[in-house]
């Protein structure tokens, strides 16, 4: 097998530093200066910085500061300021949105949610701010706006999440806490609630796209490292003017599997992949409790699953049971029989016209 | 067509690993080898052993189709045809033609004296279907834990088995492969759309190349890993996403059989903390 390269380097390049380019003084203000790592030049690039500070960039990193230290702050607050407690529940530690009543008002008490909604304010203001930045920073440098529109997508979906579905649903309560534990047992019990997210054809798509995206960064780096001895790593070199490397590239593809793509249409699948990921898993939210409540059982409806095995007679409320639940809630008498249609048994086939309305349905009457 | 423009001097014999030059030659586009053969007769063999699971199953809805394994009774023995033994017969054939597939890849490779870089990383997922299908059963005791063939029933399979640890999420080895596989979508997005950025400029714009690509990535991350370490790490975090997934399955059950959320207790009753009374968490 080559020695050459392959995970680490054995020749690194400590010449003078890369220098930035010159741009307009607005967009210039380079700081921290740059320095060579040995051991950052291991594996990749031993030059660390110079990096750029810019007004979007400074009111980004306030923004995310704000955003860390509400959600911290919090988990501190939560077990009485112990600093041990804190340190061990770290990972247990959350931060929830408000409660179902309180609906999609912005102004609900700190203590109820209230921290919540404004540490979701800062932190989605950063995370825009920080979009601006690569944009702008692509613009200034002449290079087109790509990474910042697979990024946009990124923010599509944490958007969809906290902020447009829980709007559409009328409701905080729907967004995921902060916390790095519960925000998984947020997403475990979603995935129950409303039926199984696996039968969610766009939860089908992201997941097909960010194996899909794994898949590719796969065949990709491995056919650039593979091709490295003739310089493959070059690739917009090899892109305006092709050579051995990229040659050498497609035709283990094509004679792999039949097809290729070339030096710069790889990064079209690569960057297509990523973006769908995250944009497919974005309506996969929306249209979840929005327009579909049980994707399982939507799977059933459209053949996905077999037909779920009806295990249990169907039930109607005893006649005096239903007589009070009436009383308590007349707006219910829509969702129960009359108490006649239930002559003396407990147990009895419901009358379809008169049963429960799929859930739905019943809320907005 | 089954020529680009640039492969006849490319079309050389020789770099096999076995044969000689009895199957050294292209189909179309398709290089054949010795595992190009195996590659076909494997493939074919388990595609054609599917449509007849299908034949022989309750239905054609192709998102009900399901060729599932041997019944836990038979143990790791072999089970009848329509019991299981379909089944088994069908993960020989994948087996056999997914290595087939990873040594032509060196083949290939060979032939055009390109490193070893992809059959290496097609065998992380090679080794993770193995632990899913041969490696977790045989530790268990039964193929008939392996995952079923079948485009809802695997996926059933996946919730099924997640839901007997009570919460697969808290599974350590589970959240490094997620973050192996969020990761490297998040670094193909970066590297793809900065080499298309780079390279399709706005209108009046100079095509760029690597040094905007590194300031770029500098100026907005502080750091560039540059044009060779992002083929690294895409590739070591690819392989790590696969190799990861194997490894948080094949502890599931032969490891550790009590929900993954009891796996902390050790964290959570260190005596450090635990000798001190606090309130909530331990």
């Amino acid at each position: 097998m080559a020695n050459f390269h392959s995970l680490y380097s054995q020749i690194q390049i400590h010449g003078p530093h890369e220098k930035p380019f010159d741009l307009p003084p607005h967009n210039s203000s380079h700081i921290f200066g740059s320095v060579l790592s040995r051991w950052a030049g291991k594996f990749g690039d031993p030059q660390i910085g110079p990096s750029y500070l810019g007004a979007s960039g400074v009111a980004s990193l306030i923004c995310g500061f704000i955003a860390i230290e509400i959600i911290g702050l919090n988990f501190f607050a939560a077990v009485h300021w112990n600093p041990v407690a804190f340190v061990e529940g770290l990972a247990w530690h959350r931060l929830d949105p408000p409660d179902a009543k309180w609906g999609f008002t912005p102004f609900v008490p700190l203590a109820e949610g209230g921290w919540w909604i404004l540490a979701g304010f800062f932190l989605t203001a950063s995370i825009l701010l920080w979009w601006c930045r690569i944009y702008f920073r692509a613009k200034a440098l002449g290079m087109s706006t790509h990474v910042s529109w697979a990024f946009a997508s990124a923010i599509f979906l944490y958007l969809s999440l906290g902020f447009i579905r829980p709007m559409l649903m009328g409701s905080w309560h729907e967004a995921p806490p902060f916390g790095i534990i519960p925000h998984l047992n947020w997403t475990a019990s979603f995935s129950v609630l409303y039926g199984n997210f696996y039968y969610n054809p766009f939860h089908c798509f992201s997941i097909v796209f960010l194996y899909g995206s794994v898949l590719l960064f796969a065949m990709h780096g491995g056919t650039i490292l593979a091709t490295s001895r003739f310089g493959g790593e070059r690739e917009t070199e090899e892109i305006v003017d092709r050579g051995t490397a990229a040659e050498r590239g497609a035709l283990f593809w094509r004679w792999t599997m039949g097809f290729n793509a070339t030096f710069e249409s790889i990064h079209r699948w690569a960057w297509w992949f990523a973006l769908l990921t995250t944009f497919t898993g974005a309506i996969g939210i929306l249209l979840t409790g929005t327009v579909v409540d049980n994707w399982y059982l939507w799977g059933v409806k459209w053949g996905l699953a077999p037909e779920y095995p009806q295990t249990y007679p169907e039930m109607v409320l005893p006649p005096e049971i239903a007589e009070q639940v009436r009383a308590a809630d007349p707006r219910s008498a829509l969702a129960l029989p009359p108490v006649e249609a239930a002559p003396g048994a407990g147990i009895a086939p419901a009358p379809s016209a008169t049963a429960a309305p799929p859930m739905n349905e019943g809320a907005g009457q | 067509m089954s020529l680009l423009s640039f492969e006849r001097k490319y079309r050389v014999s020789g770099g096999t690993l076995v044969g000689g030059e009895l199957f050294d030659f292209w189909v179309g586009p398709f290089y054949v080898g010795f595992f190009g053969v195996t590659t076909a007769i494997f493939a074919l063999l388990g595609t054609a052993l599917i449509f007849y699971g299908a034949s022989i199953g309750p239905t054609w809805n192709v998102w009900q189709i399901d060729i599932a394994p041997p019944p836990i009774e038979y143990g790791l023995a072999l089970a009848p045809m329509k019991e299981g033994g379909l089944w088994q017969i069908i993960t020989v054939c994948a087996i056999g033609a997914f290595v087939s597939w990873a040594l032509r890849q060196v083949e290939i490779a060979r032939k055009l004296g390109m490193g070893y870089h992809i059959p290496i990383a097609f065998s992380a997922a090679i080794v993770a279907y193995l632990s899913l299908e041969v490696i977790r059963p045989i530790m268990l005791g039964a193929w008939g834990h392996a995952f079923p063939y079948g485009i809802f029933s695997h996926l059933d399979w996946v919730s099924n088995v997640g839901y007997q640890t009570l919460h697969f999420h808290y599974n350590p080895a589970h959240m490094l492969a997620v973050t192996f596989f969020f990761g490297t979508t998040l670094i193909l997005a970066m590297h793809g759309g900065v080499i298309l950025s780079a390279v399709n400029p706005p209108a009046g714009e100079v095509v760029k190349h690597g040094q905007h690509e590194n300031q770029y990535f500098r100026d907005t991350i502080f750091y560039s890993i540059g044009p060779l370490g992002i083929h690294r790490l895409g590739w070591f975090a690819a392989i790590n996403a696969g190799l990861w997934s194997a490894a948080c399955i094949l502890i599931s059950g032969p490891f550790w059989i009590d929900g993954w959320p009891y796996w902390y207790d050790w964290y959570l009753q260190l005596p450090f903390w635990n000798d001190m009374g606090l309130e909530g968490l331990g």
